[in-house]
């Protein structure tokens, strides 16, 4: 029985090495804020993160991932305060929302990496993310909302840094 | 809204007592289903103030709305909650929202059932929510006075506290309903003679609070339909077959399905609604084992009379019944349109076309089904719980008033989930194997079995008189009908020439606000793509077909006539006769979409242009006004850069502002997408486009910029999922004209088709 390393924990999933992660992470262990889009990596809603990187997570398999770190959204942040999570709500981007989790994991993945990105930059990231609901303005508004946040609280950080 | 569907079902005519039947819930609330074991889930504890079905109040004075219409994603439930905050007097922080499940008493007070589209909701409800959150205040307001010991009408409500200015005592509402003293009972008279705020009174509507479901939708933890998790339950994959409609199963041979771990049953659906057809369920323990089950079934089919049709024989067939005089039914016909085209000194004729269209919400088609006794439960996101229940039941085989339709958030709906096939194998499967069953969707079954838009095809012909004035105009729309698949006769609407219902939802917006002496419409039922490709409502209906043809033919006689488009327009809507109100709405809308665009204040570049279209969108009798100017860059290669689009809109009184700008935008990138991007086609009988690799909706990059304006005059509150979605195609393809001279008629719009059309 493979054991996945999942927010922090980690679990035995009843599950084939063959599975999409995907499924493991939904069935077995009921975290069903992974959403299952398209079954081919073309529209990442099932995006989640394996080391850092965000994978669609119904093309990688469960054998591939065992003894790597896996976050979902559940664990993004403790509290769900994620910079990303709060600037959803301030910017109030979801729609139906059932894309949404993929795009925040996405999201996250960018700013990372790159605090500071450029509209270019935000848009090439997220393209294959697709939202039905057409919210793709106010994603972008959000991004750059939770990117400078994280720059702010960032440099409050340095400021306090003993000398 | 149309005159016929004020009463559907029977309900309709006792809904006010049904529904505001006033006291607390250990008294007033035992109805329709409630003596249904499990229907309990939906009353409240005994101990709470439940002033109507709508919404209770609990000790601890949270107030919980619960909201009989779908929520996919347009902030439905949310919205309910705010119009029922401003009556009651109620905080904001202290409301709470609930899913209806079917049972009648939740059923829309306009419609008498529930279904949720039409972007009826907000002004169907607005009245039935405002009258319960007032009930509710003024009966919590009797029992603070009698617990006082004041008047009642000395007392001061607001944010959930009751107060006596004089003597500075308070109650909070939590207070009152403890005390057992809110007692005050309503009859329907008494319901319909409150007396409701005005607007200058109103303090949260017009207010953007924040939407109730955003904060579950950034964490994982609202539940949609494919999250539902049943104690015990297995999981079951379709099979589906090659054919869209039409197919049946001759064998199946699940030797090599055995062999996969988990495997339970092969179920060959039996579907007596015709729903489905042809369909196969692998069942197994988990979805995974399902999905391999369902690939190592071998299943030979007989594809049926539908096989060898495509979008080409649809469209043959559609040109052929549109020629013969005695195709269809009429929808409008004033005047005598035959005579003044034989008389007119110019006639121009055109054929404009729409593509079959896919929903493709991105949450995949989902049931759950439990057998409980003698109750079968589903758990689904679904737009029509009335309908969607009886399919339920039909599939099990029992009466519809043993099931009982949990209902979740909706990972998008878009008109997909008025449809109830999804219901059929999950219950089959559920029967089938003794125990509860989630079925879920491929992306590939999503696409393939969706009740599309349907493909269509329209031929306009407009005379115009020596001043180029429109004299005439006949319209004939050809389609598959898929408001009549209901089989729900109320849907349809008599023909006005006594030839039978015809379902307006494929004719809906022609019925413009346009003075045109001589004006038809003919409805035209394209049976051949009615039976192979059952289609179904897809965001905005039959106005995402009509505007096309109607405001593109505007756009094609001024260029004809040397007028400017958009002050040609403004000629039409003179208000005369019928048109009186709405065309002078619309007029001003465009005017506010023309200003905010700078319509015609500069000279373009070379090779761009700016597009007008204003529409009536969704139905003449709820619409929103809406008007749309795009501007646009055309290369020599035909290739199509959409660089602005600028909506302006007509809602009347807006309840959430923002959420306004967001359904607007939204429905105004569907029509981008659908303008643009979005085709499918019909071969041998099957959707060729399986995936979003070739059913390509619009991504981020692909999103322009968007100016919006919100037209708030106080009139009654109109809808907005969906009129925007009807006004951008024609407003680019008149784009499109202006900057080329190329015209396009035919949905999506492709760069050979604009480079065909320039003039060389």
């Amino acid at each position: 029985m493979p054991t996945l390393t999942i927010n922090g924990r980690s679990m035995p999933v009843d599950a084939a090495n063959d599975t999409p992660l995907l499924w493991a992470i939904r069935e077995q262990l009921q975290m069903t804020g992974t959403k299952f889009g398209c079954g081919a990596g073309l529209c990442g809603a099932c995006t989640v993160h394996v080391n850092g990187e965000a994978v669609r997570s119904c093309q990688t398999l469960v054998g591939d991932v065992a003894g790597k770190k896996i976050t979902t959204i559940e664990g993004l942040a403790p509290k769900g305060d994620h910079p990303l999570q709060k600037a959803w709500i301030a910017e109030q981007v979801p729609q139906c929302g059932y894309c949404q989790s993929g795009q925040i994991m996405q999201a996250a993945s960018l700013l990372a990496k790159n605090a500071n990105p450029t509209k270019e930059e935000v848009v090439a990231h997220m393209d294959g993310n697709l939202c039905r609901c057409m919210t793709y303005s106010r994603i972008q508004k959000a991004i750059m909302r939770a990117a400078t946040e994280m720059r702010t609280a960032s440099a409050a950080g340095n400021e306090r840094r003993p000398t | 809204m149309n005159q016929h569907m004020k009463t559907i079902t029977p309900e309709a005519t006792d809904l006010s007592r049904r529904s505001f039947l006033v006291g607390t819930a250990a008294t007033g609330l035992v109805l329709g289903y409630a003596g249904v074991p499990g229907i309990g889930e939906a009353l409240a504890a005994p101990s709470n103030f439940e002033p109507s079905v709508w919404y209770a109040i609990a000790p601890d004075g949270l107030v919980t709305v619960t909201c009989g219409k779908a929520d996919m994603g347009q902030h439905i439930a949310s919205t309910m909650a705010q119009i029922v905050c401003e009556e009651l007097g109620a905080k904001w922080s202290d409301m709470r929202v609930n899913l209806a499940s079917n049972d009648p008493k939740f059923n829309d007070p306009v419609l008498g059932a529930q279904i949720t589209g039409g972007s009826w909701s907000t002004m169907m409800n607005f009245d039935a929510m405002s009258r319960a959150g007032a009930a509710g205040r003024m009966a919590l307001t009797e029992g603070a006075a009698a617990a006082m010991g004041v008047p009642a009408s000395d007392l001061v409500v607001r944010d959930s506290m009751i107060v006596h200015p004089k003597s500075k005592k308070q109650m909070s509402f939590a207070d009152v309903v403890k005390s057992g003293k809110a007692t005050k009972t309503f009859t329907p008279d008494e319901l319909k003679a409150i007396k409701l705020k005005t607007p200058d009174q109103y303090t949260m509507i017009g207010v953007s609070v924040p939407q109730l479901d955003i904060p579950s939708k950034t964490n994982g933890t609202a539940k949609y339909g494919i999250d539902v998790m049943i104690p015990g339950m297995a999981y079951g994959a379709v099979v589906t077959p090659p054919v869209r409609f039409g197919a049946t199963v001759k064998s199946v041979d699940d030797s090599a399905a055995k062999k996969v771990p988990g495997f339970i049953k092969a179920v060959t659906l039996d579907d007596k609604t015709q729903t489905t057809s042809g369909w196969v369920v692998a069942v197994a323990s988990t979805y995974a084992n399902a999905k391999k089950a369902a690939e190592a079934l071998k299943i030979a089919y007989d594809g049926g009379p539908n096989a060898k049709v495509s979008s080409q024989s649809l469209l043959d067939e559609a040109r052929r019944l549109q020629k013969l005089d005695d195709s269809g039914q009429f929808f409008v016909k004033d005047g005598d349109p035959a005579a003044a085209l034989g008389t007119a000194a110019k006639v121009l004729e055109a054929e404009y076309t729409t593509s079959i269209n896919i929903h493709a919400p991105m949450e995949p088609m989902n049931a759950t089904a439990e057998f409980k006794g003698d109750i079968l439960h589903i758990y689904s996101g679904n737009q029509f719980a009335t309908r969607s229940g009886a399919i339920a039941a039909g599939a099990a085989g029992i009466d519809p008033k043993f099931v009982v339709m949990h209902q979740m958030w909706l990972g998008g709906g878009f008109g997909r989930r008025l449809d109830a096939d999804m219901m059929v194998p999950a219950v089959q499967a559920a029967k089938a194997i003794g125990k509860p069953v989630k079925v879920i969707y491929t992306r590939e079954n999503d696409m393939t079995m969706d009740f599309s838009r349907p493909l269509t095809y329209q031929k306009v012909k407009a005379g115009v008189d020596g001043d180029g004035k429109l004299v005439a105009l006949s319209h004939d729309v050809v389609s598959a009908w898929p408001t009549q698949r209901w089989g729900i006769p109320d849907f349809l609407t008599p023909s006005v020439d006594k030839k039978g219902p015809l379902d307006s939802f494929t004719v809906n917006g022609s019925d413009f606000f346009y003075t045109v002496p001589n004006h038809y419409v003919r409805a035209i039922k394209n049976e051949m793509a009615h039976n192979a490709t059952p289609s179904g409502q897809l965001r905005s209906v039959a106005p995402g077909w009509t505007f096309w043809a109607v405001e593109s033919m505007i756009d094609e006689i001024a260029a004809a006539t040397g007028k400017d488009p958009a002050q040609y327009r403004i000629s039409l809507l003179d208000g005369a006769g019928k048109n009186d109100g709405g065309a002078q709405r619309l007029r001003n809308t465009l005017l506010a979409a023309m200003g905010l665009a700078g319509y015609g204040t500069k000279k373009l570049p070379k090779g761009e242009g700016m597009g007008v279209a204003c529409v009536s969108s969704q139905e003449r009798a709820t619409a929103s006004w809406t008007a749309c100017v795009a501007h646009v860059a055309v290369a020599p290669s035909g290739e199509v850069t959409v660089k602005k689009l600028t909506v302006a809109t007509d809602v009347g009184t807006q309840v959430h502002p923002d959420n306004i700008r967001a359904q607007v935008e939204g429905a105004a990138m569907w029509g981008l997408s659908l303008a643009m991007y979005e085709k499918a086609t019909l071969k041998d009988g099957g959707i060729e486009q399986t995936n979003f690799d070739s059913y390509t909706p619009l991504r981020m990059s692909q999103v322009p910029e968007v100016a919006i304006a919100v037209i708030a005059n106080g009139e009654k509150a109109t809808g907005v999922g969906e009129p925007a979605v009807t006004v951008i195609a024609p407003a680019i393809g008149n784009a499109i004209f202006n900057a080329s001279g190329a015209r396009v008629r035919a949905l999506p719009i492709t760069a050979e088709a604009v480079k065909g059309s320039m003039k060389a």
